[in-house]
């Protein structure tokens, strides 16, 4: 049992250490991704959730502990090395390249992940082995017909669609979402979690989101961050019952 | 109607360049030959300020230093030539050359290697920072020349410049030269077009975009920028070896930081992140130097203000009034 468990990790955080100052922000923390399941992090504000995430994409380094991903420390790597084995985020606030066209935006990911990033000759909006992935993907988000706008004139709620359609284009083995929800409508919520819902199976996720409906709806798995903690880590009707996470953070009692 | 707006921007394009291609022959046709050496200076200088768009509007690199490589080029070629002329070896071992072949590519190559040492400096820094340490290493190359006792310090160095170009143009000859330079921003105009659009020009423009989101891409920027930085060095290293070739005489101040200063102001007055923009750039700034003083010796009262409009109301510049509307700001082609 064990060693099957061992098996299917994908990510492997283990006694992760991260002090600003007097602040602990992240608290020995251990976690284990599993591959194909969206696995989500919750807890109050103040928690360390992005520091979490931050150190696990490689832009924090942690003061203790190591990651491991598919099998490799990953602990010391940059961001851009851990993402070409395959770690792709989305951030808080959206980052996108608001100049370009939706398409351009996703056929950058594109490219990242095909390489000849040296051509300096041929045009690369005329490429086929660029564009037809990128239309693809955009497709799959629900951004078709949006493809020729430019980022800066989307809709928040589709400038956070193409941060993942940007995110899926590097073929990613796991996806790390830092609160895709926030600052968007109903509407704009209801699309997303739709779009999420769809990516569950097929994408290995990490979710920090402060919607609880959209997490207990989602999630295999859920851990609870406290105080740069994990205090409880297991199925959504687990996390549901537990006594601890109950006084910490869902509110005792009507729950 | 996207195509008529096309049509606008092309057009301008096709205009400017015939303009600059007669431009010999009406000096000629009104007496005014005298004045093609001065035609050519704001060709070469076009070529400096394309240069350092790729790494201003298209890499989002704000260098203060640019004018030092420009300077480096001309030095080479100065250098070089003088060598030559006087038959004093140089390191002990080879004499100069006249051979453009050999100084022109000495020039750029020097210029990008130098471009490419500083770099791997100042490219670790950004914003405010990457000004700065741009300006000290300028400054830097520029008191390195200013003591440089053996070739004129201060005072510059002359030196012989009837340079013969393959066997055919000869630099003398100053219609066949000015061609020569055309031709060459012609050819720089064309090659930087296809660089800009390529895989590894519109990574250069997703880092000016969003560097931490190219990161979380997979890309590793840094590369990129210098190769970049190194790129735009070499470039305007070798308008600075055309220059020398012009003027057959240097000084130091032609690598003071204020020229750097100039070459930004051209680049964003014509159009910052296009390529027609920093050539129009060059043309309106040395037009406007040239002829504001004849009516006021406090000219640079005027330039300032008209300067300062243009960037208010016009982010792209005066070529940004011919571009399509969603291409005015921001972006880039």
């Amino acid at each position: 049992m064990a060693a099957a468990i061992e098996q299917a990790t994908l990510l492997a955080v283990d006694g992760l250490v991260k002090r600003f100052g007097g602040l602990l922000a992240t608290d020995n923390v251990s976690l284990g991704i599993r591959e194909g399941e969206i696995h989500a992090i919750i807890g109050p504000n103040g928690a360390g959730k992005t520091t979490l995430i931050a150190q696990l994409a490689g832009e924090i380094l942690p003061n203790a502990g190591t990651i491991r991903f598919a099998g490799t420390d990953v602990t010391g790597l940059t961001v851009d090395a851990r993402a070409r084995l395959g770690i792709a985020r989305s951030y808080q606030i959206t980052q996108i390249f608001k100049g370009f066209t939706a398409l351009d935006n996703v056929a950058m990911a594109v490219q990242a992940q095909d390489g000849h990033n040296f051509r300096t000759w041929a045009p690369a909006r005329a490429d086929e082995n660029l564009r037809k992935p990128a239309a693809a993907i955009l497709e799959r988000v629900g951004l078709g017909a949006r493809a020729d706008v430019r980022a800066v004139n989307l809709a928040h709620g589709e400038q956070r669609q193409l941060e993942i359609a940007m995110a899926l284009a590097t073929r990613p083995r796991l996806l790390l979402l830092d609160e895709p929800m926030a600052g968007m409508g109903k509407d704009e919520s209801e699309r997303m979690t739709a779009l999420l819902a769809k990516l569950k199976g097929e994408e290995t996720i990490l979710l920090i989101e402060h919607d609880m409906d959209v997490v207990f709806a989602l999630a295999d798995r859920i851990s609870v961050l406290v105080y740069g903690r994990v205090i409880a880590t297991g199925r959504p009707d687990e996390i549901r019952a537990n006594a601890d996470v109950r006084a910490a953070y869902l509110g005792d009692g009507d729950a | 109607m996207n195509a008529l707006k096309l049509d606008r921007r092309t057009w301008f394009v096709i205009v400017l360049l015939a303009a600059l291609a007669v431009l010999p022959l009406v000096a000629i046709a009104t007496d005014n030959d005298y004045q093609i050496a001065q035609f050519r200076r704001i060709l070469i200088f076009a070529i400096a300020a394309v240069s350092l768009d790729l790494i201003l509007g298209y890499g989002g690199m704000v260098s203060l230093g640019h004018a030092a490589f420009f300077g480096v080029g001309a030095y080479i070629v100065a250098i070089l030539n003088w060598h030559a002329a006087r038959e004093v070896p140089l390191f002990g071992m080879m004499l100069g050359t006249h051979n453009v072949l050999v100084t022109w590519t000495a020039a750029a190559m020097l210029s990008g290697a130098l471009a490419c040492l500083i770099g791997l400096v100042s490219l670790r820094t950004s914003g405010i920072y990457f000004i700065m340490i741009t300006l000290a290493f300028a400054q830097m190359v520029y008191f390195f020349f200013v003591s440089l006792r053996a070739y004129g310090g201060d005072d510059g160095l002359r030196f012989p410049g009837d340079t013969v170009v393959l066997g055919v143009i000869d630099t003398e000859n100053d219609v066949a030269f000015y061609y020569l330079v055309f031709g060459i921003l012609c050819a720089v105009l064309y090659a930087t077009r296809r660089l800009v659009n390529s895989r590894f020009g519109l990574v250069v423009q997703g880092c000016r975009e969003n560097e931490r989101r190219m990161k979380a891409l997979g890309f590793a920027t840094f590369r990129y920028k210098l190769a970049c930085f190194t790129l735009a060095g070499a470039l305007a290293g070798f308008a600075g070896a055309l220059f020398a070739a012009n003027e057959s005489y240097i000084s130091p101040s032609i690598m003071h930081w204020t020229r750097s200063g100039d070459l930004i102001v051209m680049v964003v007055l014509g159009g910052m992140g296009t390529l027609i923009g920093p050539v129009v750039g060059a043309v309106a700034f040395l037009f406007l130097e040239k002829t504001l003083p004849d009516y006021t010796e406090h000219w640079m009262v005027v330039f300032g203000p008209i300067l300062l409009l243009l960037v208010l109301f016009a982010r792209r510049g005066i070529f940004g009034w011919f571009l399509p509307k969603e291409d005015r700001h921001g972006g880039g082609h």
